[in-house]
């Protein structure tokens, strides 16, 4: 059966050059990087190594590399540790309405439990923060920013410039949650003014576990997890060190591959939106149409169950998801979709495909190819869906 | 100890929120690259540096100037002058 993989926000094949760069690293040379002796101190040489090969791929001082267990870890650390650290400068934190899980239930725990108050951020139809709007929230208590570079359930882009300079301008760290954009699309960290950024080892193909937070290296950070000297005394734990060997190889290959990569998945998720466009009726196209993640379509099919839609792809070889990977466990209606305007019902339609350099032509084709019919089957299960086309329908005689 | 109210120095070391023993571990890097007689200075959170920093300059021939506390911040300053 063909099968079409189209999940890749949730999760991705770990790449061959990726597994096999990290192999000998959990048998022959399995040191632990804090040792004395050589099996250990060549092996803190390793890690350095690819600390900086992931400082390269986003613009930053390999001293600002933390490796993280995941991004949900880089955003924990960044958001606590940060507003922890500054808790003279006051407790108050922005965030967007559109956030991470990782995100937002940080914030709410530094409310909870530090007395912070949060601002939740509303972001425009196209899942945008307006600067004029982040502009106005800012207090003199504002400790941190913190808005997604680009958004896994609807794949609009932010205009990170724009925002992280109104917040140094300030005086206001800001904070990014990259892991959608970090090795689809070439990012500057320093350049751009982002004090911290988070990123994933799997988004970029390699394996869970492994994740990064980028701190400006004068930046100050209370350590979410206590331990001794690992990660320069600010993220305790034996180091990862197969995961960070992973994360370093995939940024080397995603910095080699950045033009060509995005330039493929554009051209791919362009033919898929205007085919899903042309083929079905009532389908909203949502996040911005132009400034998207190159490899991010989504939508929402008005009529349909996104659930019902995914159960009904699947036996075709046909993988996607309704919206984040957590909320579509949860059956519940996307904070997201919400966020930008989407009717809660119309919500409930939504599917979310994420492609990646091994997709190809052919498989998009597939999916034209199938989509449209489970769609239509599903609306015409709908009672309700059908006096709306026959209401529409009297409405054009 | 000698509580200093000020103190010039010629490097940084900010070690605030940096757990145990980082703040024996990067002087000891960081004073490699001064020169005789030039100061580090080093910020930290960490109430056993009082302690330690004065010990491990007695073990290692420097000079433990003195500590000064920033209450505005809530944290020490501690100097070391590099005597070889």
């Amino acid at each position: 059966m063909t099968q079409v993989y189209l999940d890749h926000a949730a999760a991705t094949p770990v790449r061959p050059e990726v597994l096999e760069a990290m192999l000998p690293y959990f048998s022959q040379r399995f040191g632990n990087p804090s040792a004395v002796y050589d099996l250990g101190s060549d092996i803190k040489e390793v890690v350095e190594a690819n600390r900086a090969k992931v400082g390269r791929l986003i613009g930053g001082h390999p001293a600002g590399v933390i490796f993280t267990s995941s991004g949900a870890e880089a955003n924990n650390l960044a958001i606590k540790g940060a507003a922890l650290a500054h808790l003279k400068k006051g407790r108050h934190l922005v965030v967007s309405a559109i956030e991470h899980h990782s995100v937002l239930n940080s914030a709410r725990y530094l409310e909870k439990f530090h007395d912070f108050e949060v601002t939740f951020l509303p972001v425009n139809k196209f899942g945008q923060v307006e600067t004029e709007r982040l502009q106005k929230v800012l207090r003199p208590s504002t400790v941190l920013v913190s808005i997604g570079h680009g958004s896994n359930e609807i794949g609009t882009m932010q205009n990170l410039p724009e925002l992280a300079a109104l917040c140094r301008a300030a005086g206001v760290l800001f904070h990014s949650d990259a892991v959608a954009t970090v090795g689809a699309i070439p990012i500057a960290v320093d350049d751009w003014q982002v004090d911290l950024l988070s990123l994933s080892g799997p988004a970029l193909g390699a394996p869970k576990g492994i994740g990064a937070l980028y701190f400006r290296p004068q930046l100050r950070l209370v350590p979410q997890i206590h331990s001794g000297i690992q990660e320069n005394g600010r993220r305790g734990g034996t180091e990862n060190v197969p995961g960070i060997v992973a994360l370093g190889t995939a940024a080397e290959l995603a910095q080699g591959e950045l033009e060509a990569g995005s330039r493929h998945l554009k051209k791919l998720r362009d033919r898929l939106v205007a085919g899903i466009q042309e083929k079905i009726p009532y389908a909203i196209y949502t996040g911005h149409p132009e400034l998207r993640l190159p490899g991010h379509a989504s939508f929402c099919f008005e009529g349909i169950e996104g659930e019902a839609l995914l159960f009904l792809l699947s036996p075709r070889g046909i993988y996607a998801n309704t919206g984040s990977a957590c909320a579509s466990k949860a059956l519940k209606v996307s904070p997201v979709l919400c966020a930008i305007g989407i009717k809660p019902d119309v919500a409930q339609g939504s599917l979310v495909l994420t492609l990646n350099r091994v997709n190809t032509e052919a498989e998009m084709d597939y999916v034209l190819a199938q989509l449209p019919p489970a769609v239509e089957r599903l609306r015409s299960f709908s009672p309700v869906w059908r006096k709306k086309i026959a209401a529409a329908a009297g409405g054009q005689s | 100890m000698r509580f200093l109210k000020d103190c010039k120095s010629d490097v940084t070391a900010d070690l605030v929120y940096r757990v145990c023993p980082m703040h024996l571990l990067e002087p000891s890097e960081l004073i490699k690259d001064l020169k005789t007689g030039q100061v580090l200075e080093i910020l930290t959170d960490y109430d056993g540096a009082l302690d330690d920093l004065p010990a491990w300059c007695t073990k290692h021939g420097q000079e433990f100037v003195g500590v000064c506390e920033d209450e505005s911040e809530d944290i020490y300053k501690l100097y070391i002058k590099k005597l070889h």
